[in-house]
């Protein structure tokens, strides 16, 4: 185990990794906000949907180095005393639930819809790759907002599936554009050339060659996709109201902001920018790492 | 090439054609036509003279005939719930939405390409650096979190701008209702088109600094540099030039991005834009509003793209000679 652990410290990718601050800071960063998020009931001072623990004299609590602020809320409390630290660690894991969800439903869809596309091309792929022109010039947020807005009835499973909905299109045009070029390689020429079914090349050759931008497409896409979730709670089209969500303590939190309440806002907030920021900031290594050539966008 | 944009023009109107379709149906399936035109207090002879006279009775196509052929002209029936026909309300609250997209997108896109200019032009210049960290924060805030920010910092604790509304404005052709002619109006733009254009233009500054990059490293830029051209010269009439093909794309195929932020950054600033009338109609389902708002951003962003093709068409010599 430590052989292997050695070993690893003295490959490329980790001497690389090592040597970018801000790309250790981000995984860093990300990996206690995932830990807190799965383990909010262990950590969280109080279940803040538990309603009969709840009490309203404890409400709109400031933070504890404020005047009047109270332990265990650390970082106060909103207008039914639940604590803003509490609440953003269950609402973390609405989060992460709908990031992890989005990405791999997306890319195992568009993926492979993709990879088959690129590979056969023909009718399919067109009808493929006009269906996601199209989609890719509508906006996610808005057909999701449609969607949920049009059919009332929320759930996490519901925001995942509108936001699959025109999500999966950008691993699809990501890999076939990868496939088109592999597909053209000689030892996928070889592969065919000695009677390997179309399945097994495709599975065996292009798809391990292909895969590893969707990596840099995920990073980017999951941090969409948290923001995307945060958006539409806020908006009011989202997760219920009975589920934990960074955007809708905002969207709660904004009532009372006017009243100076700043801590339901800011704390929320800057959580959440935290898992987009250090995503960003990790897909942006991702692709240094696996093409330097592509343009930095 | 005439192939080419006659190919784009008809995936255009396909595009059109499903999307009536999706309008269709939320109007006429997940609504109440009824209700529609007689009024969510009618009584039941009025319900059933509307029913008759609407021809519900007649096979699907025959209705989504009918339907198409009044989009055509215009006419998407009546709000439920301010029983003003539907055009008449989305028509109203367009110039609005026009005014803030366009003062969005221009500080957008003048800032986003000088900006990328400057970085590629000073790479190691500290500023530079600024702005490559910034453009990161500018593409990981979400616009409802940047639109909350601005007015608790400058609508609350500072208290000098105003926080939401479109302030005074001025109707000029006898339609147009305009703030940009009012200082007042100004003052209330400022803060809702921040938030909406600060996501384009991080994207679009990193897009021109890539582009950028690309091109000053080419051929035909260091021949310009080795006939001794001045710095300006090169980089804005050899290198920009050519580098701002694929951000002109992006601008074009942005533009239904900038629709949905727009919905989001007029709920915030309680602008009273199409954006805004659409998500109180989705609170109140008011499905004749959501299905005309559906076809008119599908004509708009339809069309832009069609043009963004064209245009495409003709600076690309690949496809000109295709």
């Amino acid at each position: 185990m430590f052989k292997k652990i050695n070993e690893f410290r003295k490959t490329k990718v980790f001497k690389h990794f090592i040597s970018q601050p801000l790309a250790v800071g981000a995984l860093i960063v990300i990996t206690l906000l995932f830990l807190g998020a799965v383990f909010a009931p262990l950590i969280a001072p109080q279940n803040p949907y538990e309603m009969e623990k709840l009490s309203l004299s404890e409400s709109l609590l400031p933070p504890v180095w404020m005047e009047g602020g109270q332990y265990p809320y650390i970082l106060g409390t909103d207008v039914q005393g639940r604590g803003v630290f509490s609440t953003i660690l269950y609402g973390s894991r609405t989060s992460f639930i709908v990031g992890f969800s989005v990405v791999t439903i997306s890319g195992l869809l568009g993926g492979g819809v993709g990879l088959f596309a690129g590979f056969f091309g023909g009718i399919f792929d067109s009808i493929v790759m006009r269906t996601a022109d199209t989609v890719l010039s509508f906006s996610k947020t808005l057909i999701a907002m449609l969607l949920l807005g049009i059919f009332r009835n929320s759930s996490i499973a519901l925001v995942i599936l509108a936001i699959v909905i025109s999500d999966w299109v950008q691993y699809a045009r990501t890999i076939r554009g990868e496939v088109l070029s592999v597909k053209e390689e000689e030892y996928v020429l070889a592969s065919q050339a000695i009677g390997g079914t179309n399945m097994r090349t495709i599975f065996k050759h292009v798809l391990p060659n292909s895969i590893s931008p969707l990596l840099v497409v995920g990073a980017v896409d999951f941090g969409i996709a948290v923001m995307l979730e945060a958006t539409l709670s806020f908006l009011g089209v989202g997760v219920p109201v009975t589920q934990p969500s960074l955007g809708m303590m905002i969207s709660q939190g904004r009532n009372y902001l006017y009243a100076g309440k700043w801590w339901l806002i800011v704390f929320p907030g800057l959580t959440l920018m935290a898992i987009v920021f250090s995503l960003n900031l990790i897909s942006d290594w991702l692709r240094d790492e696996i093409d330097p050539k592509v343009k930095n966008i | 090439m005439s192939a080419y944009i006659g190919r784009r023009i008809l995936q255009g109107i396909l595009v059109l054609f499903l999307v009536s379709f999706i309008a269709f149906i939320i109007f006429q399936y997940l609504g109440d036509p009824v209700m529609t035109l007689a009024g969510r207090y009618a009584t039941q002879a009025q319900r059933a003279e509307v029913r008759e006279a609407l021809g519900l009775n007649e096979p699907f196509y025959v209705q989504y005939f009918n339907f198409l052929k009044n989009a055509l002209q215009g006419n998407f029936g009546m709000s439920y719930v301010t029983r003003v026909p539907v055009m008449e309300l989305i028509l109203e609250r367009l110039p609005a939405s026009i005014e803030l997209a366009f003062v969005a997108e221009s500080f957008a896109v003048i800032l986003g390409i000088s900006f990328g200019v400057f970085v590629s032009a000073n790479p190691k210049n500290i500023i530079s650096k600024i702005l490559m960290t910034g453009s990161l924060f500018g593409v990981s805030l979400p616009t409802f979190l940047v639109g909350i920010l601005l007015i608790y910092l400058f609508s609350i604790v500072l208290g000098i701008m105003p926080s939401s509304g479109r302030g005074e404005t001025i109707t000029i052709f006898n339609f147009w209702r305009s703030g940009l002619l009012t200082i007042d109006g100004w003052r209330h733009i400022i803060m809702p088109a921040f938030t909406l254009g600060m996501f384009q233009m991080a994207l679009l500054f990193r897009i021109t600094r890539g582009s950028m990059l690309e091109v000053l490293g080419a051929e035909y830029v260091r021949t310009a540099w080795a006939k001794g051209l001045k710095g300006k010269r090169v980089l804005f009439k050899h290198a920009l030039r050519n580098a701002l093909i694929p951000v002109v794309t992006m601008i074009g195929l942005q533009f239904g991005q900038l629709i949905g932020f727009a919905i989001v950054t007029e709920s915030i600033f309680q602008w009273p834009g199409a954006g805004n009338l659409l998500l109180n109609s989705l609170y109140e389902s008011d499905f004749p509003v959501v299905a005309t708002y559906v076809i008119i951003v599908a004509l708009i962003v339809v069309m832009l793209n069609v043009i963004v093709d064209i245009s495409y068409a003709f600076l690309n010599p690949k496809i000109r000679y295709k």
